[in-house]
């Protein structure tokens, strides 16, 4: 009668037709198996890589930012390369649960919950670099306006960097409540399926906020959701877009172009695809989700890839263009500098990576196999953290005057930092994949549909069972 | 017939049968109290004749109250309570006012939106479950108000491929189905 009419030419979005309660079983089960030794292994290298970071920024702390390998010249170097790289692999997350619901893609259902996850730590690894570069975190608060005993003095509203303050934070908070919002049902489902009475029940009860799946309240949550993922969308292009005016909006060549927001925000895209492109792959083999997380989610992400690569390579061009054509001879040696000078090596990594790399995605033998996706999608990363060392240092080491020139090393505490944002991100994913389910469960149930209308009605109702 | 006035539960396994089913109890013309379902089901709502979520409007009033309070805080902060001469630029510099404006908007609309929705659906964290067995799981379960005689509704329920059907126990926590929210249907 009113059975959803998908089209039998539909490629099924979940592979080996199953049961409602068989992928209730299958996403949920892990959370009650003991970890892995393999999850171990994983957990020790993050968390060491975390307790180093831990034990750099003391180190840090206590000592100041003269620790680093800043100088007068490069003020901002390894910590704001960080940021940058961190804010961008979050934008994955966001337009996967908002864009692609917003455009009805279906196929995001089994991805958006870890990737959004993935947002809300990599937003939590770039908070900490502005943070810690502040040199005395502990008065963080005061990047907010509030009334205070100095007169009160007001922030600058004028200032990107204050943008940023609302925006990451905005950013953070929306993230995480969408987040939430999506978990609701499912940690209903995890409640009723705990022993009565144990503890797990009245945690996954209390975190269920007494959901009983009332199509009353559904009614109520679909139009929720689909305001959040409509104020999402805007706001995360925004935060890049934020994110690139700290830059734009000051004088220093190859720092001042219109260009930088839809350069970044194409960036961020790219690289925040590739981080996914890495965890997924990985995540998929370990819990045993290959027929939910299928070859044919990867492909998509990896033509997302070959899009948002596309951008980055043509940004690239441009700024080379305008270097030229606008006659600015700051301009035009910044660029020169950038592909022929000290850092050339950095420079040349981040074309072969972010501009190269990718187009090994039109090859659809590489586009499907999730090794060669795992091998490019960490090339990628590594070629989108140099393009924001790139931009950052290049143009900071040389710029008006040539008495002021000077070259920047890290020292053994900013990569030690870096190591540790990494270590911070795999911590709290692993932690996330343990505690959570890391698929939506109730959302990959409305797709199950797709694969069913083509099996004969017998097997379709063979969750009745 | 029960002495006590009973709420009417049929299961259903797909989602095309509990929509189907509710669609025909309500053209026959029985109170339909709710429809538990593991997803979202959509269609169901047209089905049970729910009318659209008004959260929208909550939103829109959220995000202009933010938008207005930025607006104007920022301009007071920096062109009345202290104006600070930053570089020449106007005291009252509106463009640059803009981003911090707009992400306040977003998160009052994002968070208020939210709020209502817990508020309207009395979701809080601790709040007892008063959930039917497996309706977050592999079940759809309609639940019709209590009548006189439940011969007609389950009829039409087999009809459409109820799996179960049986009459809850107003003693048992489910009767607390009642304090489901929103209008009847």
């Amino acid at each position: 009668m009113s059975a959803p009419s998908y089209s039998p030419l539909r490629v099924p979005l979940v592979k080996q037709p199953r049961s409602m309660a068989a992928i209730t079983e299958e996403i949920a089960a892990p959370l009650w198996r003991r970890p892995s030794a393999s999850f171990w292994a994983l957990f020790a290298v993050s968390s060491s890589a975390l307790l180093l970071g831990l034990g750099c920024v003391t180190y840090e702390i206590a000592n100041g930012i003269g620790t680093w390998g800043l100088n007068r010249t490069i003020g901002w170097a390894f910590d704001i390369t960080n940021f940058v790289f961190w804010v961008g692999i979050g934008h994955a997350g966001t337009l996967i649960s908002a864009i692609l619901f917003l455009f009805r893609q279906k196929w995001r259902t089994s991805i958006n919950r870890s990737a959004e996850a993935m947002t809300l730590f990599a937003v939590i690894c770039a908070a900490m670099f502005p943070l810690i570069h502040m040199g005395r975190p502990w008065l963080a608060f005061w990047m907010f306006p509030y009334p205070n005993s100095r007169g009160p003095l007001w922030v600058n509203f004028r200032s990107p960097l204050l943008w940023d303050v609302f925006a990451i934070s905005t950013y953070f908070i929306c993230s995480a409540v969408f987040w939430y919002l999506g978990l609701i049902p499912d940690m209903a489902t995890l409640r009723d399926r705990a022993t009565p009475g144990s503890l797990r029940r009245k945690i996954y009860g209390l975190m269920a906020f007494g959901w009983n799946g009332s199509t009353r309240v559904w009614n109520h949550y679909e139009m929720v959701y689909l305001l959040l993922a409509g104020l999402c969308t805007p706001l995360v292009l925004s935060v890049h877009t934020i994110v690139s005016m700290d830059f734009a909006t000051s004088v220093i060549p190859g720092w001042h172009a219109t260009i930088f927001p839809p350069y970044f925000v194409a960036g961020a895209v790219f690289s925040g695809f590739a981080m996914v492109l890495t965890l997924m792959i990985v995540a998929r083999k370990v819990l045993g989700f290959e027929h939910l997380i299928t070859v044919r989610h990867l492909e998509n992400m990896t033509k997302v890839i070959i899009v948002t690569g596309g951008i980055v390579g043509l940004a690239y061009g441009t700024e080379f263009f305008t270097a030229w054509y606008s006659g600015n001879p700051y301009e035009r040696f910044t660029f020169i500098n950038r592909a022929f000078g000290p850092y050339a090596w950095a420079y040349w990594t981040m074309v072969s990576c972010n501009v190269l790399v990718p187009q090994a995605f039109w090859v659809k033998r590489i586009r499907t196999s999730p090794w060669a996706i795992f091998v490019l999608s960490l090339l990628i990363n590594v070629g989108m953290w140099f393009e924001r060392f790139v931009i950052v240092v290049t143009s900071l080491h040389r710029d008006f005057l040539p008495s002021s020139w000077s070259m920047y090393r890290p020292t053994f505490i900013e990569v030690g930092t870096l190591i540790g944002s990494f270590g911070l991100f795999l911590t709290l994913f692993l932690v996330f994949c343990r505690l959570l389910p890391m698929i939506s469960i109730g959302e990959v149930k409305g797709v199950l549909a797709y694969a069913q209308t083509r099996e004969s009605s017998s097997q379709r109702t063979q969750g009745a069972a | 017939m029960s002495p006590i006035a009973r709420p009417f539960v049929a299961y259903f396994t797909r989602e095309q049968d509990v929509v189907a089913a509710t669609a025909a109890v309500r053209k026959a013309g029985l109170g339909i109290r709710d429809v538990f379902t593991p997803y979202a089901v959509h269609g169901l709502e047209a089905a049970m004749g729910l009318r659209r979520s008004r959260l929208s409007q909550v939103c829109f009033f959220a995000g202009l109250t933010g938008l207005t309070t930025m607006l104007f805080f920022a301009w007071w902060t920096s062109a009345v309570s202290w104006p600070l001469n930053v570089g020449g630029k106007p005291f009252a510099s509106i463009p640059a006012f803009v981003p911090v404006t707009f992400e306040f908007t977003v998160l009052c609309a994002a968070l208020v939106t939210v709020g209502a929705l817990f508020g309207v659906a009395k979701l809080w964290p601790g709040r007892t479950a008063d959930t039917l067995p497996r309706v977050t799981d592999d079940r759809f379960a309609l639940v019709l108000e209590p009548m006189a005689d439940d011969n007609r509704a389950r009829a039409l329920c087999l009809e459409h491929g109820a799996v179960e059907t049986f009459l809850l126990d107003a003693k048992g926590p489910e009767s607390r189905l009642s304090a489901v929210p929103g209008a009847k249907a």
